[in-house]
């Protein structure tokens, strides 16, 4: 096994090029996971935290470029950032333990395209967009668009992400993203909600995205659940609404870490509590 | 009560105090040495090739490509291992299969090879051919006449005819007439509850170093809780003599029941002995969890009987557990325990141990107790409720007490069950004001405690110094107990003394680290070992005076003429008569063999709040206390520790934790994600209150005090989740799903 530490994205596209067995390491949570439990056996080990910009948060165009090494803690101390995507943070802020907390990314969460993946769903919601590099040069694809499955991403070989942008975040706009795990940290969701909304000035909602994770293949944009709540101040009838779409959308399966009855119910829960957090961040309350 | 055989009464000086813990800087520095940080040079990696089939008839192996493969020193098989003695062919058979494999994960070969890397390419290079079986995972399954058989003719005579032959053994204890009891009841509660099987998760995975010589002489070093049980059960499967194999027990990072047998040391010196080279053995996680010693996962059926003023007239439980792929459940230790801390005129337990395609069960703290107490004291919970009496006092009414025959047979002498009640109804805890979706639960819980064959050495420096050498790896801070008492019965500091734990080359045979045993009884020979060497101080001493020996006593660290000489002569202390031993007759020392009886019974009672989330299913602990009668704390702080660690135990077992196993008979969450032990923000402080009811069986009153805390939690979580919900939870783990469910169908209903 080698292991190589690029300095450019051309090299690390190099590096990454005509290998079958070569995988990216950014934090390495999940891949040294899999190398110890055996699921793996690469023949590279390509680092891209050595390259320019992997490592930076960066405004860009009202919004936020978030390099694919950037770590969860990292991010929970951009104060800026956290102001305008609370949701985004606490998702990834989820993620693992504090010493996890140290290293795992947005990238690397994204592309272990696990469907309970904690951040995915918040950035979902958020309208974030992936900047992936490759042979083939630069190309942007929606986050919602990046996994194809448990494991499985659109990514082409040779190809990594070099950064996220969260898009500007517009006024009385808010973000939230609720889990639910069997524990209180260091878990794996069993459902997950993001929710990303807009207010006019009778608090009624004049965008929204809602996502949910851990319930299908992949995690899920449920435009059904966002129309439910739109042009509507979010009172009982409305969350009542917004979470029977949730619970209906909801494609779970039976396993060793919920029922099908239990992850439609939690979907609606947690999809209700996270709007409430949501229109209370909007309204300028940021507890 | 003799609770000193010298002394009536004893102001302790060292035992009840709070020192640093003799192993504490190590542990934290990382100097501390545990099972895998040994190393030899030429030092071989050793790996096991596990079964991927819940029961399967192995009809052929081929290890032709392994051993052709460069790197690879020595490939293992049962073949290699011949016919081995009758006590020890299910252990053998469990760490390496023989004609089936019986359980996901039991091995089935096993490779040392020059590197982690070779080892594992090996192991995919041996060619194993099954015929795959029928397999039967769970226990009610498992008894019915037409389930997949694992084993013919290991049925015992107890069972009766008709019965399938994974049924393997029936008991039954009590006394007096359950019918006659049931009679005189104004309430029935019949139920019937599951529980999960459950894994110790010690933090620390199995590992060994094993090399032998040409000469058959062996050396292993190994992380375990009984490294004489590891050198008799070695020796005897690989046909060696005890004394030519030297066992040297590491640091050991947990136990909890699940290191009392052995798994991977007799393969490692095979594959030494064919080697000729030192082989390492280290476990997955994933290895500890689909291949190690899980405890029973069980039905029970209990009938309660009960007048309306909260006497129980009538306690009959039917136990089933399955042990795993052998026979030796700890059923008969649940059947016996579970009615323990009532005096009844109507009792009986009936057990029956079943196997299934899982790992053999292993000891887990009060190994078999927790399920049952689940069951009864769920049952009882439910009975008191139900006439809308205190569920403590209906416990305080119907506690054993010094003289109750109990329900397994004997008469008790002094216990504390009443104490613990007395404790917890007079505690803050118990008239604290409850909120919305709150619920408090109580329960009792009871172990036997034990004390077995014991050795210890006291020896004495030259400069005064004491160095104690027991045979019990120190899963508990056992170190520091012997310590102190040593250093009490010496009357020097703490600090004089130093602990170790000696091979098995330098001390006779130990009882494994178990049945709470260790501070009883290697603290019972540690005091006697200390008391030798103090009347030959005292020899020496008079040697001195030129007085009699007998005119000399031992007091606050140094010989004094006592009785007609009193003041003759100044006296002389641990360190001027080590001084002069050479002189006096040579090294002095103390030292004490006993198999050792009197281990006092134990008693707790535990008190829980929870709060659910009615939307999630969802358990919060909010508050919990636990009251356990110890005897005599030697150390407090560890005494605290043990209750806190049970209880936490508990907590994780009665929630979330739980062996899922897949209809393929594969194991679904062998590891530490989704098997889930509770982590430490998912806790309250565990608040504790030690009671001490001297054990009439030790000098200074000891009880054992590590398995007890681990009984009352199942219950009186699911009594305190109950009460939340209003609805009785029987089925453990009362996961978030579990929970739900059970209030939407309430809801609907």
């Amino acid at each position: 096994m080698r292991y190589e530490a690029p300095l450019s994205v051309e090299d690390a596209v190099a590096a990454l090029a005509g290998q079958s067995g070569a995988h990216v390491l950014a934090g390495g949570t999940d891949l040294l996971v899999k190398l110890r439990s055996e699921m793996i056996e690469p023949e590279v080990i390509v680092d891209i935290k050595r390259i320019d910009g992997m490592k930076d948060i960066r405004a860009e165009e009202g919004g936020w470029r978030i390099g694919a090494a950037v770590s969860g803690a990292e991010m929970s101390e951009h104060e800026a950032l956290v102001a305008d995507w609370p949701g985004v943070v606490e998702a990834a802020g989820l993620i693992g333990s504090t010493q996890v907390q140290g290293r795992a990314t947005l990238a690397g969460n994204l592309c272990n395209a696990s469907p309970a993946a904690d951040s995915v769903p918040a950035m979902v919601a958020a309208g974030a967009v992936a900047r992936i590099v490759g042979p083939n040069g630069t190309r942007d694809l929606a986050v919602i668009d990046v996994p194809q499955g448990p494991g499985k991403t659109a990514l082409e070989p040779g190809e990594f992400i070099a950064s996220i942008l969260l898009p500007a975040r517009g006024q009385r706009s808010g973000d939230a993203y609720l889990r639910f795990i069997p524990r209180t940290e260091m878990d794996i969701a069993v459902v997950g909600c993001g929710i990303s909304l807009s207010l006019d000035e009778e608090d009624r909602v004049t965008a929204a995205r809602v996502s949910l994770g851990a319930v299908g293949p992949k995690v899920m944009l449920v435009e059904k659940a966002a129309e439910a709540i739109k042009r509507r101040v979010l009172d009982e009838a409305a969350l009542d609404d917004l979470a029977a779409a949730c619970s209906k959308a909801a494609t779970p399966i039976d396993d060793k870490r919920g029922t099908v009855d239990f992850r439609r119910h939690v979907a609606g829960v947690l999809a209700r509590r996270a709007a409430v957090i949501a229109v209370n961040r909007a309204k300028g309350d940021t507890a | 009560m003799a609770l000193d055989d010298t002394k009536k009464t004893r102001d302790f000086k060292v035992v009840g105090t709070r020192p640093d813990r003799p192993d504490g800087i190590d542990k934290v520095t990382g100097r501390a040495r545990f099972g895998a940080d040994m190393v030899l040079p030429g030092m071989l990696t050793g790996r096991i090739l596990r079964s991927p089939h819940a029961h399967a008839r192995i009809k052929r192996i081929d290890t032709s490509k392994a051993e052709a493969l460069s790197g690879v020193k020595a490939v293992v098989t049962r073949a290699d291992f011949g016919e081995v003695p009758a006590d020890v062919a299910d252990v053998m058979d469990n760490c390496m299969a023989g004609d089936k494999a019986l359980y996901d994960g039991h091995a089935v070969a096993a490779v040392a090879a020059s590197s982690p890397a070779v080892a594992r390419k090996a192991l995919k290079l041996i060619e194993v051919e099954y015929e795959v079986l029928p397999h039967v995972t769970d226990v009610d399954e498992a008894i019915k006449p037409d389930a997949p058989v694992l084993h013919e003719g290991r049925q015992q005579e107890t069972v009766p005819g008709g019965m399938s032959a994974n049924v393997i053994a029936r008991s039954e204890f009590g006394h007096g007439d359950i019918e006659v009891g049931l009679k005189q009841a104004d309430r029935v509660v019949e139920r019937s509850y599951r529980t999960a099987a459950t894994h110790q998760g010690y933090i620390e995975p199995h590992a060994c170093l094993a090399t032998m010589g040409p000469d058959g002489k062996a050396d292993l070093w190994v992380c375990t809780q009984g490294h004489y049980m590891v050198r008799n059960t070695c020796a005897a499967i690989l046909g060696m003599e005890q004394g030519q194999l030297r066992v040297t027990a590491s640091e050991i990072g947990g136990g909890f029941g699940g290191k009392t047998v052995v798994f991977l040391e007799p393969v490692a010196l095979m594959l030494a002995r064919k080697s000729g080279r030192p082989v390492k053995m280290v476990m997955s996680r994933s290895e500890v969890l689909r291949a190690t010693g899980p405890t029973s996962s069980t039905s029970i059926d209990v009938k309660i009987g009960m007048t309306k003023e909260g006497r129980i007239t009538a306690g009959f439980a039917e136990l089933r557990y399955q042990g795993g792929a052998y026979p030796g459940s700890p059923v008969d230790m649940g059947a016996m325990s579970g009615f323990a801390p009532y005096d009844l005129e109507n009792v009986k337990t009936v057990g029956w141990d079943v196997v299934t395609n899982r790992p053999k069960a292993a000891a887990y703290r009060a190994p078999g107790a927790p399920m049952a107490a689940f069951a009864i004291e769920s049952a009882i919970d439910e009975a008191a409720r139900g006439f809308g009496l205190d569920p403590l006092e209906v416990r305080l009414m119907n506690g054993a007490d010094e003289g109750t025959k109990a329900s397994y047979g004997p008469t008790y002498p002094a216990i504390g069950l009443k104490a613990t009640l007395e404790a917890a109804k007079s505690h803050p805890h118990w008239s604290a004001p409850l909120g919305e979706n709150q619920g408090r639960g109580v329960a009792c819980g009871f172990w036997f405690n034990f004390g077995g064959d014991t050795c210890v050495s006291l020896n004495i420096t030259p400069d005064g110094t004491v160095t104690v050498s027991e045979g019990n790896p120190d899963i508990g801070g056992s170190r520091a107990s012997m310590t102190m008492m040593a250093a009490e019965e010496l009357g020097i500091p703490y600090d004089q003394v130093r602990t170790i734990i000696a091979d098995t080359g330098s001390l006779g045979q130990n009882e494994v680290t178990d049945g709470s045993r260790v501070t009883f009884a290697v603290g019972l020979a540690t005091i006697k070992a200390a008391r030798a060497a103090k009347t030959e101080m005292c020899r020496r001493a008079a040697m001195v005076w030129g007085i009699d020996e007998e005119a000399v006593e031992w007091e606050d660290g140094a010989a004094r003429p006592a009785g007609p000489n009193a003041g003759k002569f100044p006296p002389m202390t641990l360190k001027e008569i080590a001084a002069i031993a050479s002189n006096t007759g040579g090294p002095i020392a103390g030292h004490h063999e006993v198999n050792a009886e009197g281990a006092g019974v134990s008693f707790a009672t535990h008190m829980v709040d929870v709060e659910l989330d009615p939307d999630t299913g969802s358990t919060k602990i909010l508050r919990y206390t636990v009251f356990q009668d110890a005897g005599k704390a030697v150390h407090p702080s560890y005494v605290e520790g043990q209750f806190q660690g049970g209880a936490v135990q508990g907590i994780g077992w009665a929630l979330n934790e739980e062996y899922i196993y897949g209809k393929d008979g594969i194991l679904q969450n062998a590891g530490f994600l989704d098997y889930r032990i509770p982590v430490a923000s998912d806790l309250p402080m565990i608040d504790t209150v030690i009671l001490e009811i001297p054990n009439p069986g030790h000098p200074y009153g000891v009880r054992g005090v590590g398995e007890t805390s681990i009984v009352p939690p199942l219950a009186a979580i699911a009594n305190a989740v109950s009460a939340a919900a209003g609805v009785r939870m029987t089925q453990l783990p009362m996961s978030p799903p579990r929970v739900l469910a059970a209030l939407q169908a309430q809801a609907d209903g």
